[in-house]
């Protein structure tokens, strides 16, 4: 639990720190950060020469499929995957069989996570019963049990008067709501954007405006109800418009943004390959440029993966038919670094504070720095490394990925959780 | 220059000599169907699957018939009644096909890049009959084919594509390959069923059935589907042939005496077609079936023919 990290390049946001500096860690919690720092002669030291040092990064976003589909992915194998990603926490999302929406589940999944969980686990409540979107599931309950925050993610909530009552029900628990902005019925049938690509292929599209109107009403919600909105993976120009203004008048609105939704576009979809399927749709270049910008200037909060697990005969058929969605714990820390920072299209102490400190602060978690007494959550970089994305490594149980074959420059390089190395 | 494709997936990915190569081999072979045995040995010994997931009656007859005509060994697979009304994936029917060696097979399915899917996973020669909204190459090249017949040649033609061009794949697949050759294409139809950014394909748009169709060479009328009034897309059918069906009147006051009249078929007589215009003398949609023969006898002899072959 003791452990003295050496001569690495610490960054960590919180503190404005971006300095080689000594990082001792005792007890599991961060003992102290500075020059040439004395530690007990037992304590075990790790050289980090060369490497990056950074608070433990949390992805907010994902699906453990456990209970239920754990053919897809397990509490432990997702868990690992993050842990071999670089994340020392995750948010995990309600669609599991059966779904997240009372505490039997909740206190299932932390049982779980405590027992086979490589890294931080906070689950993520039900909005409604079943996701059905017709009553409230047992909210205060699902806060007390533990959830960090509620959404019906993969379902949008469409009754708006429901969902305004859900806003306003959970205020005391100053958990928010993570909306999956989708109108339902501006995106019936789609499997992809609805752009000049979907015409070319013949396939019907989801048009921005889906996701636009839903980001649009949910923060005239949030204003009304004055609860915090989060708003889920982000991925039109529209959108972050809407959210800038909202954050100009001060409502409580956040945002988040994927690594593919900043790396991909519609274009992907012309191999048919339904690893470039996921909801929202990969959209446009000039969309993926605004969110790039939107995330330089924390108009978008964080970085979160949507890591979403199907097995290969869900994504190996027919495009319209497969399932939507892709991993990306164990893709996103080194696709980022090498697609963002390594050309300078983002700042490294940009992209760790929205892998660390800004989630944590949006959910209201601990970690997201290494001030002294927090907990020693570290995640380790090899900024030089060069590494080619190989799916059949991977620790999730799961293989879809449009990312194969990409050759990075960087990745993580050890995964510390309360001072333990999980991951190296 | 000579066929070098494994597949024949969609007219966007061919260039204009491919499309000619393919046109006036199809040419050639058409007089097959006057003899009075109809049977020349190219694909002796060549086995070809039918595999169509939609139901098809035009198409796959017509594929069989080329095929027979070439002595291939022609064996049909309908979704209905086989394994996979058992639920077996797209991708295992496919896979346990081809584990039976053909040489081409031949798909029909109702989701965009199912052909291409199995170009990429089968090691046989893949056509597509129709995949989804996206494309059908052999219905451009039949039309294409009948389109030179009765006029001479492509470059400075004008055509209209008239009706569902947001769910029609022989829309797409005419658009590129008409575009390639040298014509003016105009779609029309009403705005629900036109897709966006469809000018970037290189047509023009009118949202008026008398705009579309004055002057041009060829009137392509498409099918509308029943579905797309339950979709919200039109109000009703009885609108629609109203606004968008072809009838003499509209024909003779706004068409050219020459003008030809094309439909791939099934007509739905009364809706997109008035009786008197597709039996009427403008009319060359049974010619379009007759050159299907030929156009696919072209692709199953471009794809399969041993080099020593004879047609």
């Amino acid at each position: 639990m003791s452990l003295l990290i050496r001569n690495g390049r610490v960054v960590d946001p919180a503190s404005s720190l971006d300095a080689v500096q000594d990082v001792l860690i005792a007890e599991g919690r961060i003992e102290r950060v500075g020059r040439d720092l004395a530690a007990a002669p037992d304590t075990p030291v790790l050289d980090a020469t060369g490497k990056l040092v950074c608070p433990g990064f949390i992805d907010i976003h994902v699906h453990l499929r456990e209970p239920g589909y754990e053919y897809k992915e397990t509490v432990a194998s997702g868990t690992r995957a993050a842990a071999a990603g670089g994340f020392t926490a995750v948010a995990c999302m309600a669609n599991t069989q059966p779904v997240n929406d009372n505490r039997s589940i909740t206190d299932y999944i932390r049982a779980k996570a405590a027992v086979e969980g490589a890294v931080r686990v906070y689950p993520i409540g039900a909005v409604t019963r079943g996701l059905g979107g017709e009553e409230l599931a047992e909210l205060a309950e699902l806060a007390e049990a533990g959830c960090v925050a509620f959404s019906d993610d993969g379902r949008c909530v469409m009754n708006a008067g429901l969902y305004r009552r859900a806003m306003e029900y959970t205020l005391p628990f100053g958990c928010p709501m993570i909306s999956h902005a989708e109108d339902h019925h501006l995106s019936r049938g789609a499997a992809m954007n609805e752009g000049v690509v979907s015409t070319e292929l013949g396939m019907v599209g989801a048009p921005a405006a889906a996701e636009d109107i839903m980001v649009a009403r949910d923060i005239v919600l949030a204003e009304l109800t004055g609860a915090h909105l989060h708003i889920a993976h982000l991925s039109t120009a529209g959108a972050v418009r809407l959210v800038r203004e909202a954050k100009a008048r001060g409502v409580r609105v956040t945002a988040e943004v994927t690594p593919h939704h900043l790396l991909l576009t519609e274009d992907a979809v012309r191999s048919f390959d339904a690893n470039a399927k996921m909801n929202p749709p990969l959209r446009t270049k000039r969309d993926a440029e605004v969110l790039l910008e939107a995330l330089a200037d924390g108009t978008i909060d964080c970085i979160a993966t949507d890591h979403a697990p199907h097995a290969g005969s869900e994504k190996e058929g027919e495009f319209d038919r497969a399932a939507f969605g892709i991993i990306g714990l164990e893709t996103a820390v080194g696709l980022l670094l090498d697609r963002l920072v390594r050309p300078g299209a983002l700042s490294l102490a940009t992209l760790v504070s929205r892998l660390s400190r800004d989630p944590a602060r949006l959910l209201g978690l601990p970690g997201g720095s290494l001030a002294p007494g927090a907990a020693a959550d570290v995640t380790l970089l090899d900024p030089a490394v060069e590494w080619t994305v190989d799916p059949a490594r991977f620790q999730s149980r799961s293989r879809n990925t449009p990312f194969g074959g990409w050759p990075l420059t960087g990745r993580p390089w050890k995964t510390i959780v309360g001072g333990t190395i999980v991951w190296e | 220059m000579g066929w070098t494709r494994k597949d024949l997936l969609a007219m966007r990915e061919l260039d204009a000599a491919e499309i000619l190569l393919l046109i006036d081999t199809a040419a050639t072979l058409q007089e097959i169907a006057s003899r009075e045995i109809k049977k020349v040995p190219a694909l002796r010994g060549k086995t070809i699957v039918n595999l169509f997931y939609e139901n098809s009656t035009r198409t796959r007859t017509s594929f069989e018939i080329a095929g027979k005509w070439l002595s291939a060994d022609v064996v049909n697979f309908s979704a209905g009644g086989s394994s996979a009304s058992k639920g077996e994936s797209f991708i295992d029917t496919a896979k346990n096909i081809a584990a039976m060696s053909p040489d081409v097979v031949v798909v029909r399915h109702s989701s965009a890049g199912a052909a291409a899917l199995l170009a990429r996973s089968l090691p046989c020669s893949i056509v597509n009959a129709g995949d989804g909204g996206h494309e059908h190459p052999t219905q451009a090249l039949l039309d294409l084919l009948t389109i030179r017949e009765h006029k001479g040649s492509f470059e400075g033609l004008s055509v209209a594509i008239v009706g569902d061009i947001a769910h029609s794949r022989v829309a797409r697949s005419n658009i590129h390959g008409m575009r390639k050759l040298g014509m003016t294409v105009t779609v029309a139809g009403p705005p629900t069923l036109i897709p966006p950014f469809v000018q970037d394909l290189g047509v023009k748009v009118a949202y008026r059935l008398e705009d579309a169709i004055r002057d041009v060479d060829v009137i392509m009328m498409l099918r509308l589907q029943h579905e797309r009034m339950t979709a919200g897309l039109i109000p009703s059918l009885r609108e629609y042939s109203r606004y968008w069906g072809l009838t003499l009147d509209k024909l003779r006051l706004q068409a050219r005496p020459d003008v030809l009249i094309m439909h791939p078929g099934p007509v739905n007589r009364g809706i997109e077609l008035s009786p008197e215009v597709a039996d009427g003398p403008y009319s060359v949609i049974l010619d379009q079936v007759t050159k299907g023969v030929a156009v696919r006898m072209a692709v199953l002899f471009l794809l399969a023919g041993s080099k020593g072959g004879q047609a």
